[in-house]
């Protein structure tokens, strides 16, 4: 499989997330310039964190409007991975991608730590290696990770299982103590935590490496049904393969075979 | 014509920067103050249109980009 990691001007975690890919999961992965028009070939596309341009006027509200982000929109309504990390969550949420804003801290403070955060569901492309309920340490780097959305839409999230990952000590103010968030399709993942610099034994902590290994096996998974879903056809017969079967079956699995088999 | 646009938070939503000048002020000596809100103020040129075009483009600039109406709110006015 391979991932696309996007550079906006300002960017600055492309090369962390790069590396991750690269050399802890030894998977292959290309920079995507932000001016690019299209993503064939990509099965994930991660948005780094950073400060795309400047972070003028709020937090991912220029990065909105980078040619990319048409072809991003494209990518994520095929039922395909896209992952936003800090400054990427951000433009998610600007880009309407994801639900709900982020904001200043509520201590007002650029944080940096390394964090517990709470595995709130496996139901997901990027959780499905965790177990529900463990506690990872990730590290947090931000000064506007202060998760806010309506209450209503915070209602459907909930019962959608779209609450990803919890804060265990809220650091930053993020309702719900929230520190990332899927949408209802649950194909494409934002978090304020910085998985990809949490791979490696080296640095100390591998907690992120789940993550990775996660959409991996998603993706993978998800070319053996596509794969399989060709073969069927041209039989004429129609089995059911394991992932169908699987009660973890991510709904962008559903929607990619739906769309197969129509 | 030239306008002005305000962008704030919604009223209910925590501001901390509005806090903490509110916190500074009193240091200052102005205890009298009960409240802080900080928000934005983007003055555009907007050439030669007339008043209910600018309207119209004020709207659409402030929904699509000067302001999030997840978080806050905006008002303009033209001079």
């Amino acid at each position: 499989m391979k991932f696309g990691v996007i550079v906006f001007p300002g960017s600055n975690c492309d090369i962390d997330c790069f590396h991750a890919v690269k050399d802890a999961l030894g998977h292959e992965v290309e920079y995507i310039w932000h001016d690019t028009e299209e993503l064939d070939g990509f099965d994930c596309i991660i948005l780094p964190g950073g400060f795309s341009y400047g972070d003028y006027l709020r937090c991912g509200a220029v990065a909105r409007f980078a040619r990319i982000m048409d072809a991003v929109r494209t990518h994520a309504a095929a039922g395909k991975l896209v992952i936003g990390i800090c400054n990427g969550f951000q433009i998610l949420t600007e880009a309407g991608l994801l639900p709900g804003a982020l904001v200043r801290n509520k201590n007002l403070k650029f944080i940096c730590d390394t964090v517990p955060l709470r595995v709130e569901t496996t139901d997901t492309p990027f959780t499905s290696l965790y177990k529900k309920g463990e506690i990872i340490n990730i590290p947090i780097a931000h000064g506007e990770g202060n998760y806010l959305v309506d209450e209503d839409t915070l209602k459907k999230m909930k019962e959608n299982g779209q609450i990803v990952f919890t804060y265990v000590d809220n650091p930053n103010g993020s309702m719900e103590n929230i520190a990332g968030v899927c949408n209802e399709q649950k194909n494409v993942l934002g978090m304020m935590p910085h998985p990809e610099r949490a791979c490696e034994e080296i640095l100390g902590n591998t907690d992120g490496l789940r993550l990775f290994e996660s959409i991996i096996a998603a993706v993978e998974s998800e070319s053996v049904i596509s794969a399989q879903a060709v073969k069927n056809r041209h039989t004429g017969t129609r089995r059911k393969s394991a992932m169908e079967t699987s009660r973890s079956k991510p709904i962008a699995f559903t929607q990619k075979e739906e769309l197969l088999h129509d | 014509m030239k306008a002005k646009v305000y962008v704030t938070l919604k009223k209910s939503i925590a501001d901390p920067q509005g806090n903490a000048i509110q916190n500074a002020l009193r240091k200052l000596g102005y205890t009298n103050v009960e409240e802080v809100r900080i928000g934005k103020l983007i003055e555009l040129d907007l050439g030669d249109i007339t008043a209910d075009e600018a309207n119209a483009q004020l709207v659409k600039m402030c929904e699509g980009l000067l302001a999030n109406t997840v978080i806050e709110e905006y008002k303009f006015e033209l001079c």
